[in-house]
């Protein structure tokens, strides 16, 4: 039974920006359960308005609504005050769309984008009123899938979790899908053996789907990972990530929140993939190959989104915006038609270089929040080790361009903590700072502004640094203090994330089987919003850790060796270890390997998706 | 983009379900969507972050629903009413439905100067019983000062509420509902807020819904034109 409108109201006057909890948003899409044939709540364990932020999650929607055998709607992590309502008023968390208990779907997805939301995971399926552990979660109840950037290490939820979907999710979770229609289909006809194992097994047939009760994990006697094998025949022994071959659709009919959300704004995907290959990012490797979206159709979609929502601001996504090959066209052509009506362009992630400031100085849009660029690293050495391919001068020549063009203001995001790294590297950016600082009172005769977000490198599964160590707590701490004492000047604004975020998002993202119990204590003492500086506790962690008889730092300190199985070693991003070896070996060395538009450096990823490369109709994805 | 003003349009709609969860600020980036959805031809404000000209005639708190907001929105070219009016219910979201459009003078006042008072209707759901209710808000109005203070962000406010009541009547009970009207100031000469007067009233709450009715202009609630 859905919860009323009026059941709902007794809660929401009591709660803290209610407009989180109630659904209702111009194009949500409220289905007939009685039509369809599965139903499935997407599920994001944080809140709202960060939730529905995430495109993925946007395009999943959209995809699934539009089959009319399927049905999707969405689930938020409630706030502790809402939390508490519920609790008290002995109410389930429910979907938005049609306020349905959310242990009355077939599945429930989670989007996976940040470690320190696991707690959440926990928390969430607790407040729909089912067991967390998937092995007590009976054929009646929900199946439990997870996808998302996080769902590459999907180790650490593993026992929480039935099955985690890897990759690209536009196909392959329509297949699920299908596939748990056909088993409900069986079901009701009493055909066959039609348990949650058999569900299983069967799913584990479909590309792209890991389930790890069907692995066994052996475990070595210090406590290393000996290996991660199938349980049963037909069960593969590695699972690559899915992709979809051109970009799917864009979704021209977005839900438009009623609250402010924090990317609220029409969005458009123009790219996917990056070529630059810097060694510290995940994103960089596991969205490969690079895929663009014609300019043509990206201004088509972008008409259409705007007339949809009546958004004044677009932001035109992707890894590297200025790297679409027809990027200037774009924003050209969007101005031409849109001088009328106000309309601001958005363009994350610009690459260093004065083709970028151009760009910038066409859309304005940075005027007043400033010129935002990443050097990453305040050294060249430090650059070269992490393949940044930028030099000092490149960095000097752009902020002279973003100087000259009328920027008051420069954001710089930097790292510390990198492979390597030495007092003197991290004192490289205080220098670097101030002579910008020098070139823009130079430049705008005035003083400049110039905020520097420093963070703390945490080497990710899949990337040339995951053999690599997290930096110990006592450099990053004296290097953020160099810093500090190094910058102290008007005008110049330091931040960083506090150590113990970065120490538990460096344990859960590079951790194995065993710290399901670790996430499970935890949760059970109190933790959750763990990304939420005023609900962090990471004392519940440390207690957790301690007790299940786990050393942090054999997650965190040491280097591990290319012989040893990595708890994300089943998992196949189509990118081959070697490659990410070799590139750490080349990092450790300060050599540079070029963007892999002008050199293909084999990382695999083409032989891995020849199949789908072939479809396309040049045959190319911007690789060579 | 166009700056200058042709014509002044006053629209009146209803706030209902999901968007009486919104907070102002909600209402009013609402309200922008929506008329760039109409596609109206509207004038912007000038500066470094254009915004289109809308005008509110008063904050609606959050959880309340509402047959009669008000905003006045400005034109750059003018445009004939009844095609506005219908451009706007067509792109209007369920929860945000627009009642009347009407053309005022350009320099016609402020809404916000206009507005003097509010009417709400009030169900209070309490385990009392009517008599109590009935007693409790005859109590409240018995009074001569209601010495109040409200928390703002930073500081705490001292007000007395007992002005700000222009009338107060039990109207009906429905199981251990009971339906009040109240009629409270409202505007830049201060205003009253229905769960201030339960509060102050002393009754206990297991829900509430609260409804404004309509917003009047002219001196002590007296309803002008």
């Amino acid at each position: 039974m859905p919860l009323s409108a009026a059941q709902l109201h007794r809660l929401l006057w009591q709660v803290q920006k209610p407009a989180r909890y109630v659904g209702g948003e111009l194009h949500s899409v409220t289905k007939d359960w009685a039509t369809v044939e599965v139903t499935l709540a997407l599920a994001y364990p944080d809140l709202y308005e960060i939730g529905m932020s995430n495109l993925g999650l946007a395009i999943l929607y959209d995809l699934v609504n539009r089959r009319p055998a399927f049905l999707a709607e969405r689930v938020y992590a409630p706030w502790p005050d809402m939390e508490a309502a519920l609790r008290a008023a002995g109410l389930p968390l429910y979907s938005l769309e049609t306020r349905h208990a959310l242990a009355e779907f077939d599945v429930i997805g989670f989007s996976l984008q940040h470690e320190l939301n696991y707690s959440n995971v926990l928390n969430m399926l607790d407040l729909a009123g089912l067991p967390v552990w998937a092995h007590e979660r009976t054929a009646e109840m929900p199946l439990v899938i997870a996808g998302g950037s996080c769902a590459y290490n999907p180790e650490p939820l593993a026992e929480f979790v039935d099955l985690f979907v890897l990759g690209e999710g536009e196909e392959v979770l329509l297949e699920l899908l299908e596939a748990v229609a056909a088993w409900k289909r069986a079901r009701r006809q009493g055909t066959g053996p039609e348990d949650r194992r058999t569900l299983l097994r069967r799913l584990a047939q479909i590309p792209g789907i890991y389930v790890p009760s069907l692995y066994q994990v052996v475990y070595g006697p210090g406590g290393e990972l000996r290996a991660i094998n199938p349980a049963e025949e037909d069960v593969p022994a590695r699972v690559r990530k899915r992709i979809v071959p051109r970009l799917g659709p864009t979704p021209t009919r977005p839900i438009v929140p009623i609250m402010e959300t924090v990317h609220d704004r029409a969005t458009v995907e123009i790219q996917r993939g990056c070529s630059r290959g810097c060694r510290f990012c995940q994103a960089g490797i596991i969205y490969r190959p690079i895929r663009e979206r014609p300019a043509v159709e990206v201004l088509a979609d972008m008409e259409a989104i705007l007339a949809n929502t009546g958004y004044a601001e677009v932001a035109l996504v992707s890894l590297s915006s200025s790297d679409h090959s027809q990027i200037e066209e774009i924003i050209a052509q969007a101005l031409a038609r849109h001088r009328d009506d106000g309309l601001s362009i958005s363009l994350p992630s610009l690459r260093i270089d004065s083709f970028s400031v151009r760009l910038a100085e066409m859309i304005q849009s940075t005027r007043k929040t400033g010129f935002t660029f990443a050097p990453e690293a305040g050294s060249q050495r430090l650059r070269d080790v992490i393949n940044k391919g930028v030099t000092e001068a490149d960095l000097l020549r752009t902020a002279e361009a973003a100087f000259q063009s009328g920027w008051n203001r420069i954001k710089l995001y930097f790292m510390v903590g990198l492979p390597t790294e030495t007092d003197e590297d991290a004192l490289e950016i205080a220098r670097l700072v101030r002579e910008l600082m020098s070139l823009g009172r130079q430049i705008r005769g005035r003083a400049v502004e110039i905020s520097a977000s420093v963070a703390t490198l945490v080497p990710k599964p899949h990337t040339p640094f995951q053999w690599a160590p997290l930096a110990r707590r006592e450099d990053v701490e004296r290097r953020q203090r160099l810093l500090q004492d190094a910058l102290r000047l008007r005008g110049v604004h330091l931040s960083w994330p506090d150590w113990e975020s970065t120490w538990l998002e460096a344990i859960l993202s590079r951790g194995d089987r065993r710290l399901g119990r670790v996430i499970h204590r935890a949760w059970r003492a109190g933790a959750k919003f763990d990304a939420w500086s005023e609900h962090f506790r990471p004392e519940l962690w440390r207690e957790a850790l301690a007790q299940e008889g786990l050393d942090p730092a054999w997650y965190t300190d040491r280097e591990r060796p290319y012989e040893e199985v990595l708890p994300w070693a089943m998992v196949d991003v189509g990118v081959s270890p070697a490659f990410l070896w070799r590139e750490y070996r080349r990092a450790l060395a300060g050599e540079l390997s070029p963007d892999c538009r002008e050199i293909c450096h084999h990382c695999g990823i083409l032989t891995a998706f020849a199949q789908e490369r072939r479809t396309l109709a040049q045959g190319r994805w911007g690789c060579p | 983009m166009r700056t200058a003003t042709v014509q002044r349009l006053r629209v009146t709609f209803a706030v209902e379900g999901a968007w009486s969860y919104a907070s102002v600020l909600d209402l009013g980036r609402a309200w922008e969507r929506l008329l760039r959805r109409a596609r109206l031809p509207l004038a912007y404000s000038q500066g470094y972050n254009p915004h289109p000209r809308l005008q509110f005639a008063a904050a609606l708190p959050v959880g309340y629903t509402s047959l009669g907001e008000m905003v006045d929105l400005w034109l750059g070219e003018r445009m004939p009413i009844q095609e506005a009016a219908e451009a706007m219910v067509r792109q209007s979201p369920p929860g945000l439905r627009v009642l009347q459009v009407e053309e005022v003078p350009l320099a016609a006042p402020a809404l916000q100067a206009l507005i003097r008072a509010a009417a709400y209707r009030v169900w209070l759901t309490t385990p009392l019983p009517p008599e109590a209710v009935r007693a409790a808000l005859e109590h409240l109005l018995a009074q001569e000062h209601i010495p109040r203070h409200r928390r703002k962000k930073d500081h705490q406010a001292d007000y007395d509420l007992r002005p700000l009541i222009l009338g107060l009547e039990y109207c009906s009970t429905s199981g251990t509902t009971h339906e009040i009207a109240m009629l409270l100031r409202c505007g830049q000469a201060g205003s009253g807020r229905p769960e201030e007067i339960i509060e102050a009233a002393g009754l206990a709450v297991e829900d509430r819904i609260i409804q404004r009715l309509r917003l009047l202009a002219g001196a002590d609630g007296e309803e002008k034109g």
